[in-house]
């Protein structure tokens, strides 16, 4: 798709003027609609590269694009670049078209140095996508509107890695001296912390952190106009307060919608609730690799013994779960993978009804008749009902002679324990941002090394599953991948790395003039509200 | 009067330091900072080139030099979560904490006095039974619940007043946006300012009270109804004048206790002020924030204790050696 | 808070204790009700173990579907019925409540007994021995006031969670509770104490014992500490309704004990997320024993308060 510059220029005219045209016409339907959105939490910070975390990434897609969408259902989508594929003459260069005629909020046209400049800061320390972009080597503007990614061997999934890498301005960036993601130990603020220029839908008007943020509608952008015209954006930390605002009118939607107030919602006129699977999965693991354990009274490590995996799995009654604890808001599993990631299958994820007997038989078998104690550590504050979870889990195991003794406290305490290898038995909830087994088994499965196994906490280590994993990377043949990847879980799913207890199901709760579906990373976007 | 001015601003020094320590010492051992500042992919050699460029891994009194060397610039380095500068971020919620705090306080004071000099005058009597008692039930369930209550009544119920929030703000000078010039402003202030209020409204009521019971006791007040004086004239102009002077001392006092109490109301209502900001801080382990707000609320406490100080050696010499019996 | 001094009543408490406290409340309809209210529900919490039909602290008698059973109906999966129904776990709410006050009383008590002991110790010897002593203990009980039992509760939990392992942290909760709770309380001990001791020892007994050379702490327990044991007796029963509702309120910030043995404001706490939801007997109950509780050792406090001050009789 080459293109002279004039011709490109005319082109964005014309659509321009096309655009405006629609507008006219349906004047009377783009009324200015403003949405009030509430939430648990709020954006970190509205830099582009600076964190990897989910609210900040959903605040930010409003603002800022990046390369590839991703749709509701998983696929991808062609965002500021129109086209993608793997170069045929080298199959480790990623080639990227880029769209034509798109603006940043402060006028300037975007160009393929944009797109090179923001790949390159979101790659470099202390970017916070840099992990995601480890395995590229270089980026570079082939002409002016193609952009190629040198990777360091084959990476036929890289694409699926740029859904968050948003892109922005390079003069933007440079006049205002934020060339790199901030960092921390700098000791001032980054301008790009609280001022943007992005291409998104929206343009920032208001940004006061943890109060009130203010978007409102690109007029230049370069898709359809969306029917939200102004989004205010407030995170509400207590339940009962969020709630309490929507039941009052005092806000539209809802986000994070406490599991046991959907059904009251429900009823609510006025007010609709919308459900879908999220791409997160709820699993316990343990430490099935040490001699003993520290918080056991065991002198050995039951975990390690199958039988007492086996018990423990049988003693899990994960619909008794689903049906008190999460109110029938879950999906239960028997795989640490939502259905939507590539190498999920359904014999994987199916477990039988529990069986206590068998249980008991089991850990006698295993020479621990009289049980032994644990502590599991657990989260309270980030997953739903984290620690209700965790406490149905303590009268379970209690059955079967486990003495489970319950650590639940807030996720920055919570999750060094898994890092450094601290916790003998925990509580972890896991997205497939990549939406491939791959990424499970990187950080998950694989011994801790390097980059690898950074959250495997069970302490497993199998040197010959991790020449698969590794050799997953640069698989182009995606058959012969796929059937690797079923090969390592047949391998994972047999040792019970993970007593895995359910996908994760996301409500949004709203003003029942609006839609809004649910979206599996849980990142909604307001540009795909309608009004009714 | 210098020396002991001296001697006061040297003790307020040294108590700032001690909270200076504590708040600092606390620090070192609250959850691990950079875990919460980076995401699930993070190798653990980026985590521990983070910890070394945030000087985590220093010497614990040169980390704490180096921090009360900044803290008395006002610098108290860039929030870990937020990524913006501390002190703009406390200056920039302080406004919504104490328009809260004051009108709460206000609210205490007057209600406060008004109930106290009833059940004081009226013993007995059947409604200043009830005052005493009811006023006991907001001492005697948390402050969460109280606001959760209001919220579910006044807001969900009855749709009367908003649940969270300042409503709309209006910017007064560089610094200072007030939420008490709007409609919505100042309908959001009333449910946080009860939940927050009710509190000292009971200890202040039974303060008067007490208070005023001593005074219309006393010689004084005999000599003054002997001298034929009006009984509105005794326990207005005599007695009450008389209590409020151990009142207001108190009240004053208590305002830093309001400041800091203002955490669970704020957190309930999400009321956007340093309490909220510094629970949020917290739970994310955002260390710079959290020094930042203790050292502040010791500040505030400083500041009221030197006045009172002052003032009561302004009033009578006498008291300077101790004015523990007055206020405890 | 002690709007009276010990000077007001020489020997109030010992003179009035068998006679006019005594009449005080045989002829105080509000103080009979609260005083059997607060031994009702402390003699519950006492015999919870034999009262409660259910164990809500032992994992293996719960049974996830029993959770969320209204009062007095039967649970629609397994049948059972509960006299004031079930939490989301499943367990009992009349059982859970008495095991909670147990553990609201223990902390209470214990709280207001670390603040005793230590407000007493330390304000007889600022009282008595006056000087250097005296201005670093007041200065230090400046900074105490500057750190409400909130903060210092989250203070005191930061620092000992670096210390404690995590094994012992649910173990230790309570007894962090107890001395954050009493920390925050010792000061209003002292004051009195000290004020008391220093009008007492420039009395003409007190410097005729020294001078035959009894020593100094006989004097302070022997002489000293009877009469301040009035007023340390109204802030001891005003401070364990404050020292409960301290450990509720701490609760609800995520700072108290482990949710598997909850106190009653850890049940008010997981209550209040189930007040929209249609579950109000998860929140109500344990708010109205919390409530029935602080209410009447309050009432209790001021009733005492004004009964040992003569001149409010």
């Amino acid at each position: 798709m080459k293109m002279t510059p004039i011709l490109r220029r005319a082109r964005a005219g014309l659509l321009a003027g096309v655009a405006a045209t629609a507008l006219v016409v349906s004047g009377s339907v783009a009324m200015a609609e403003t949405i009030r959105w509430a939430r648990v939490t709020d954006a970190l910070t509205m830099d582009p590269h600076s964190q990897n975390e989910g609210p900040t990434h959903t605040l930010n897609h409003h603002i800022y694009e990046t390369l590839v969408g991703r749709d509701d259902d998983g696929t991808l989508t062609p965002r500021l670049a129109t086209q993608w594929g793997i170069s045929e003459e080298d199959e480790t260069v990623w080639v990227f078209t880029i769209r034509d005629g798109v603006k940043f909020h402060d006028g300037s046209d975007m160009t393929v140095e944009d797109v090179v400049f923001s790949l390159d800061r979101a790659r470099t320390p202390p970017s916070g996508m840099a992990a995601l972009h480890a395995a590229v080597e270089e980026v570079t503007a082939v002409d002016e509107s193609t952009v190629h990614v040198r990777m360091a061997g084959p990476a036929p999934l890289y694409v699926q890695n740029l859904t968050n890498t948003f892109i922005m301005s390079k003069a933007w960036a440079e006049a205002n001296g934020v060339e790199a993601a901030p960092n921390f130990a700098a000791g001032e603020e980054a301008y790009s912390v609280r001022n943007t220029n992005g291409t998104g839908p929206y343009r920032l008007v208001e940004r006061d952190p943890e109060v009130r943020t203010v978007l409102q509608v690109f007029e230049d952008h370069w898709d359809d106009a969306p029917a939200v015209t102004e989004i205010i954006y407030t995170p509400i930390s207590e339940a009962a307060t969020r709630v309490a605002a929507l039941l009052s009118g005092e806000v539209d939607i809802v986000q994070d919608v406490p599991v046991q107030d959907i059904a009251r919602l429900e009823q609510t006129d006025g007010i609709r609730v919308v459900r879908g699977p999220e791409n997160r999965n709820i699993f316990f693991s343990y430490d099935m690799s040490s001699e003993t354990l520290a918080s056991s009274d065991a002198a050995t490590n039951p975990f390690a013994e199958p039988l007492v995996r086996e018990a423990m799995a049988l003693a899990l009654d994960r619909n008794a779960i689903r049906q008190v604890v999460m109110r029938g808001e879950s999906q239960p599993s028997a795989a640490p993978l939502p259905p939507f990631v590539n190498g999920w299958t359904e014999e994987m994820d199916a477990f039988g009804d529990p069986d206590l007997a068998r249980a008991r038989e089991l850990m006698e078998e295993a020479g621990f008749a009289d049980g032994f104690s644990v502590r599991l550590d657990c989260p309270n504050d980030r997953y739903l009902n984290d620690e209700s979870i965790c406490q149905a889990l303590v009268g379970m195991m209690a059955q079967i002679g486990i003495r489970v003794d319950l650590n639940a406290q807030t996720r920055s305490l919570h999750f060094p324990l898994i890092e450094n290898w601290e916790t003998d038995f925990y509580l972890l909830g896991w997205g497939v941002p990549t939406f491939d087994s791959q990424y499970v088994f990187d950080f998950l499965v694989h011994t801790r090394e390097g980059s690898y196994g950074s959250f495997n906490g069970s302490r497993y280590s199998n040197p010959e599953l991790d020449a698969k994993i590794e050799a997953l990377a640069t698989m182009t043949d995606l058959e012969e991948r796929d059937a690797l990847i079923a090969e390592i879980w047949a391998e994972v799913m047999d040792e019970r790395i993970f007593l895995n207890v359910h996908n994760q199901v996301l409500a949004y709760a709203m003003r029942d003039s609006i839609s809004l579906d649910v979206h599996p990373e849980n990142q909604p976007r307001m540009t795909t509200v309608s009004f009714d | 009067m210098i020396a002991f001015i001296l001697r006061r601003l040297l003790q307020s020094v040294m108590v700032m330091l001690t909270v200076a320590l504590v708040a600092f010492a606390l620090f070192r051992f609250v959850g691990d900072p950079v875990a919460s500042m980076v995401g699930q992919e993070t190798t653990l050699a980026e985590r521990a080139e983070i910890r070394e460029a945030l000087g985590l891994n220093d010497p614990f009194p040169v980390q704490f030099v180096k921090f009360i060397a900044r803290a008395v610039q006002g610098d108290f380095g860039i929030s870990y979560r937020l990524q913006q500068p501390v002190m703009e971020l406390i200056l920039s919620r302080l406004p919504a904490t104490l328009e809260l705090a004051l009108v709460s306080g206000v609210l205490a004071f007057a209600f406060g006095v008004g109930f106290g000099v009833y059940t004081a005058l009226r013993r007995g009597n059947w409604l200043s039974g009830t005052i005493m008692t009811v006023s006991l039930i907001g001492v005697s369930l948390p402050t969460f619940l109280i606001g959760v209550l209001l919220i579910w009544v006044f807001a969900v119920e009855l749709q009367w007043l908003p649940s969270f929030g300042r409503g709309e703000v209006v910017q007064v000078g560089n610094w200072w946006r007030t939420g008490l010039l709007t409609e919505s402003g100042r309908a959001s202030l009333i449910l946080p300012a009860i939940t927050l209020g009710l509190y000292q409204m009971t200890l202040i009521m039974r303060l008067v009270r007490a208070e005023m019971l001593e005074v219309l006791r006393t010689d004084y007040i005999k000599f003054a109804r002997a001298r034929g004086l009006s009984n509105r004239a005794v326990h207005f102009g005599h007695a009450l004048k008389n209590t409020l002077v151990p009142v207001i001392t108190i009240t004053g006092l208590q305002m830093g206790s309001i400041i800091a109490f203002s955490i669970i109301t704020e957190t309930v209502f999400q009321w956007p002020g340093v309490g909220a900001l510094f629970i949020n801080s917290v739970r994310f382990v955002d260390v710079p924030v959290m020094a930042a707000y203790l050292m502040l609320i010791a500040l505030v406490f400083v500041v009221i204790n030197l006045i009172v100080d002052l003032l009561y050696y302004a009033v009578d010499p006498r008291l300077r050696v101790d004015r523990a019996n007055a206020r405890s | 808070m002690t709007d009276f001094t010990p000077e007001d009543r020489p020997n109030a408490f010992a003179r009035a204790w068998d006679s006019d406290i005594a009449w005080s409340f045989r002829h105080s309809p509000l103080a009979i009700v609260a005083a059997a209210v607060s031994l009702l529900i402390i003699a519950a919490a006492i015999f919870a173990p034999w009262l409660a039909p259910h164990d809500p602290f032992n994992p293996a008698s719960l049974n996830l579907m029993d959770g969320f059973t209204p009062p007095m109906q039967p649970n629609q999966f397994t049948g059972n019925v509960y006299w004031l129904g079930t939490d989301n776990q499943g367990r009992d709410v009349f059982s859970t409540i008495l095991y909670g006050a147990r553990i609201s009383l223990f902390v209470g008590f214990m709280a207001v007994l670390f603040a005793m002991v230590l407000g007493i110790t330390l304000g007889l010897i600022a009282g008595y021995r006056g000087g250097w002593i005296d201005s670093l203990l007041m200065r230090i009980a400046d900074v105490q006031l500057t750190f409400p039992a909130i903060l210092l509760a989250l203070l005191i939990f930061g620092v000992a969670r670096g210390f404690i392992p995590p094994s012992m942290r649910d173990a230790m909760a309570i007894w962090v509770l107890i001395v954050a709770i009493g920390l925050s309380e010792w000061v209003n001990y002292a004051r009195v104490v000290r004020g008391a001791a220093m009008v007492e020892k420039s009395k003409e007994y007190v410097q005729a014992a020294r001078v035959i050379g009894v020593h100094p702490a006989r004097i302070l327990i022997r002489h000293i500490l009877p009469n301040v044991m009035g007023p340390v007796l109204v802030i001891a029963t005003i401070g364990l309704a404050l020292a409960i509702i301290a450990e509720a309120t701490l609760s609800f910030l995520g700072v108290g004990v482990p949710s598997t043995q909850p106190s009653l404001g850890t049940l008010i706490r997981i209550g209040q997320g189930f007040l929209f939801s249609g579950e109000w007997w998860i929140l109500l109950f344990p708010s109205l024993t919390l409530l029935a509780l602080a209410l009447s050792v309050n009432l209790l406090g001021d009733w005492l308060r004004d009964a040992l001050n003569p001149r409010l009789r």
